[in-house]
């Protein structure tokens, strides 16, 4: 009877071989999708039950955790949270969390892969992990003049360092304050969310990345401008057909100039002249010169149709429409039709010009730190494009200084500073609504430190009398100087 | 021949002490770290816990020395740190209830059950002098393990719990007599295939290389077959049916040699389970729940969603590879957390790492029980002790491997960790009775002195030959004798000792 008995031990040691592989398929194969199935309370009683790092800006915490006496131990508070709540975003334990709390979730609760080192140190020593540190780009006096000079308009500022691509101001308005969603009392926290859901400008929405992409109007002329140089066609000195009225083809619609009036004398006009009064009649032929795929193409390279682009939140893609008709080509070229941007992208227009048209990858965090104060991780600019050559970027920028120094754009002017920019008045394509202002700058033009995109919803507080340069360009320029000041 | 030399078995009794010493500290830090990790302060009993628990395990060694001094020196306290670790994941479930309300004190219970089993565990050694005694109460067992397996259907006394009928409710407790009856029914098996192992073995056709059983001789294999899926249909018990079964088949197969039986009984189960998976609906949905755990479809449906299994998996999951550590999980959201679902909250708490050792301690005392079957020599104690360590190591693989999805889940518990007094009681039995068997296992022949005994100056003595062949060649321990009759032994050397 041995004979047998030695087998079954043998099947004995396979079933336990069995039972050893199935727990760890369940415990490590499978834990994390088991660790982040929604239906896994474990994990927000985890997670909340955790000592979440901090969310830093120039030192001082716009997002921290406190130790309370409840189910869930630790309290997360925003400080100033309206300013920031389009970068922090909200944690909550009703509506888990957006923005860089949800984008940098495993970093802030301490369980991202890039701290197993801390927590096998943690796990040794015994102490209580704990959530890492992020530190960000943003420049704490900028977003503070965005905010001001936004006032009580809609609408969202994005600002850039040209030469790194890291974000210097992200605000969104209307903004709501985050710490009426991190309440642990769950009613008060969903009666805030539905009330923020109901509210009037759509607070929750993230307008600088995500938000309703909005028309781009004419600061997309500057894509339209970089195609016509970068094909070899045109020189800013280029002579362009300008009439006050263009017929359009396939069509009996016409573009004309914005109020009607002329560009340039005898129905011509250079391009420097063109982008510099934004001349619509001028840049619709040109357009339609140019066609649709030269404009996408160059606006692509602009960083238009990204669908994978994370600052480390998704950013909502910019459009150029796939199938463009000729009629459309004229309106696309002036950033109407079909053609979407978000702040964030019109920055990154800007930047890239400033950057002798290399364009950065935009980014928000810059260092992430255990609680010991290691470094995890540190922001490493990386390029994301040659948006256009440094020739034709020399040649944009002179002529957006054009634009601040004696065209729309001369609301933006810095005495001491020359400012690059341009202006745009974006139809909405409904009757009854004002169109959204734009304005997308750098500065100062010879050494850029800061570009600036802005865009104010529906002309703001002016309304229907708005245009870019008087409604955008202030804000823009107060942006500007809060950067140069320092 | 080679020459044998003769060499002094070790009792093995000073192992025993030396092991059981970390087996008590590793069940006493659980429960005082639980205690601190929960409340953040020690258990209130923990002294008290301490001390009742070394006093009953040092008991049952001494009852060791006394009457079995040559038992396998791990299983004590193999057993020893499982009851242990159990007990105090049980108190840190009832923590975690506390801590939501609702009042749940199986810790002091299971502490009651586990007193009441290793007190029973020791009476069984001092009582059972040799464990061949049982086999004379063979059909005894039958009766008696078949009236276990059915008396949850006897209405008034049955009791169906969470859709299984598996319960019997008595004087103000409930008891799963399925334990006790596998144990039972262990003692039958062994005390019947041990009679017909030569007809059951060698008499049939061969057909494809498999040696088949006469018909008739099917009837016993039939008639398990017919109990187990019986329970399996009438008492809603997939685990219990596929116990039994398992228990049988392994044991014919250990009694026959013959795969042809193995062949056959698992086509007979899973034609069976097949069957009542198409037929009845509740182990269809079992099925369904296995196959398809995390499908919300399943997970939502009321009754007999994946709920409770999906819960379990987010747990072993939370635990990821080093757990929570004690107090520190939440096994308490997983439903049984203290019964069914206790390898959930120990893989939760203590992490992979820590449910992998608990494995290897199952496996080690498995294995040892299996070691011991070698060792024996008569064929009853063979057959008993294999079939109880294989009975061990199969209800593992079932409860873990339900909770881990390798197997539909099924209610059974996982042994000597569980809540639950009858699951204690039998397998600190079963315990016993392999402690038992092995005493005989390991004992050294009494047919060998060495060396001279005190007093004398001359040559050794002669080496006693009480009339079987093998008196000249030593038997070294645990070889067993190929052509040694079980029952001889029971007039042979047993009596001299």
């Amino acid at each position: 009877m041995n004979t047998p008995l030695r087998r079954l031990a043998t099947v004995v040691v396979g079933m336990f071989v069995v039972l050893m592989g199935g727990a760890t398929w369940v415990q490590f194969v499978q834990a994390d999708k088991l660790n982040n199935d929604g239906r896994n309370v474990r994990t927000l009683y985890r997670e909340f039950g955790r000592a979440r790092g901090p969310i830093v800006v120039a030192g001082e915490a716009i997002a921290s955790s406190a130790p309370v006496d409840d189910a869930f131990k630790y309290q997360r508070s925003y400080a100033n949270g309206e300013l920031y709540a389009p970068v922090t975003g909200f944690y909550s334990i009703v509506h888990r969390g957006t923005m860089l709390e949800q984008a940098e979730n495993d970093v802030l609760n301490g369980q991202a892969d890039s701290l197993f080192l801390s927590r096998l140190q943690d796990l040794i020593t015994g102490k209580q992990p704990q959530g890492s540190s992020i530190e960000l780009t943003i420049n704490p006096a900028a977003q503070q003049a965005a905010w001001d000079a936004l006032g009580d308009q809609r609408g969202a500022v994005v600002a850039l360092d040209p030469s790194t691509g890291a974000i210097l101001a992200l605000v969104s308005k209307p903004s709501f304050d985050p710490n009426q969603l991190a309440t642990h009392d769950s009613a008060a926290a969903n009666a805030a969310y539905q009330a923020l859901l109901a509210a009037e400008g759509n607070p929750l929405e993230n307008k600088a990345i995500q938000g309703p992409t909005y028309p781009p109007g004419s600061t997309f002329k500057l894509i339209t401008a970089a195609a016509a140089l970068e094909s070899g066609r045109a020189t800013p000195e280029s002579v362009l057909t300008a009439p006050d009225e263009l017929a359009l083809p396939q069509t009996s619609a016409t573009v004309k100039n914005y109020g009607g009036s002329s560009c340039g004398s005898g129905g011509q006009t250079t391009l420097a002249d063109a982008l510099r009064v934004s001349c619509n009649t001028a840049f619709a032929q040109l357009g339609l010169d140019l066609g649709a795929d030269a404009l996408r193409e160059q606006a692509d390279k602009f960083g238009f149709d990204n669908d994978e682009q994370y600052v480390p939140m998704k950013v909502a893609p910019s459009r150029f429409p796939d199938e463009v008709n000729a009629p459309n080509t004229a309106f696309s070229a002036l950033g109407q039709y079909s053609v979407t941007a978000t702040p964030l992208e019109m920055a990154m227009v800007s930047a890239a010009i400033a950057n002798e048209g290399e364009l950065m990858e935009p980014y928000l965090v810059q260092t992430v730190r255990t609680a010991d104060l290691d470094v995890v991780r540190e922001a490493d600019p990386s390029r994301m494009s040659q948006a256009v050559s440094p020739t034709t970027a020399a040649a944009l920028r002179d002529m957006m200084v054009g634009v601040v120094e004696n065209g729309s754009g001369k609301a933006a002017q810095i005495s001491g500073v020359q400012v690059a920019g341009k202006t745009g008045t974006a139809q909405t394509g409904r009757e009854d609504e004002s169109p959204h202002a734009w304005f997308t700058s750098f500065a100062p033009a010879d050494a850029p430190r800061v570009a600036v995109a802005v865009v104010v919803e529906n002309g703001g507080a002016v309304g229907n009398e708005a245009t870019g340069g008087k409604v955008a360009a202030p804000v823009a320029k107060a942006v500007i100087e809060a950067v140069l000041g320092q | 021949m080679a020459t044998i030399q003769p060499h002094r078995v070790r009792p093995g009794r000073g192992v025993e002490l030396a092991l059981l010493v970390p087996a008590l500290l590793l069940g006493l830090a659980a429960y005082a770290l639980t205690g601190l990790g929960v409340t953040g302060e020690l258990p209130g009993n923990v002294v008290g816990y301490g001390v009742g628990m070394a006093a009953l395990a040092l008991g049952l060694h001494v009852v060791l020395r006394w009457r079995a001094p040559y038992a396998d020196p791990v299983i004590l306290p193999v057993a020893i740190a499982l009851n242990g670790i159990g007990l105090a994941m049980i108190y840190r479930v009832d923590l975690g209830m506390v801590a939501r309300g609702r009042e749940q004190d199986f810790a002091t219970r299971q502490l009651g059950w586990t007193t009441v089993a290793l007190l029973l565990a020791a009476g069984v050694l001092v009582v059972l002098r040799d464990h061949r005694t049982l086999r004379r109460y063979t059909y005894t067992a039958m009766v008696v393990g078949l009236l276990l397996i059915v008396l949850p259907l006897i209405p008034g006394l049955g009791a169906e719990i969470n859709g299984a009928r598996i319960w019997i409710r008595f004087a103000g407790f409930s008891l799963q007599p399925a334990e006790i009856g596998k144990l039972v029914l262990a003692v039958f098996f062994a005390g019947y295939l041990v009679t017909n192992r030569d007809t059951l073995a060698l008499a049939g056709p061969k057909v494809l290389g498999l040696q088949l059983p006469r018909i008739r001789d099917l009837g016993p294999l039939v008639l398990a077959w017919a109990v187990s899926i019986s329970v399996l249909v009438l008492e809603r018990d997939l685990g219990t049916s596929l116990l039994f079964f398992g228990l049988f088949v392994a044991m014919l197969y250990l009694a026959t040699e013959r795969t042809s039986w193995v062949v056959i009984g698992l086509g007979l189960f899973l034609g069976g389970a097949v069957l009542a998976a198409t037929t009845f609906g509740h182990v269809a949905a079992r099925f369904d729940v296995w196959l398809n755990a995390l499908d919300p479809e399943i997970y939502n449906r009321a009754p007999g969603g994946s709920g409770q299994l999906v819960g379990g998996l987010f747990g072993l999951a939370g635990g990821g590879l080093f757990g929570t550590g004690w107090g520190k999980g939440r096994p308490d959201l997983v439903p049984y957390a203290e019964s069914d679902f206790i390898v959930a909250s120990l893989g939760e708490e203590l992490g992979l790492t820590g449910l992998l050792a608990i494995l290897l301690c199952y496996l080690v005392l498995a294995e040892r029980g299996l070691r011991t079957a070698i060792g024996v020599r008569d064929g009853f104690g063979k057959l008993l002790a294999g079939g109880l360590a294989f009975v061990v190591a199969f209800q593992c693989f079932i409860v873990v491997g339900g909770i881990t999805r390798i197997i539909p889940l099924t209610g059974l518990t996982t042994p000597f960790l569980a809540y639950g007094g009858s699951s204690l009681l039998a397998n600190w039995i079963i315990v016993a009775l392999l402690l038992r068997i092995s005493d005989d296992a390991r004992r050294p022949a009494p047919d060998l002195v060495l060396g001279p005994p005190p007093g004398t100056t001359t040559a050794p003595l002669p080496v006693r030959t009480p009339g079987s062949s093998r008196a000249g060649a030593p038997r070294r321990e645990g070889e067993p004798e190929p052509s040694a009759d079980p029952t001889e032994r029971i007039a042979g050397p047993g009596g001299v000792r």
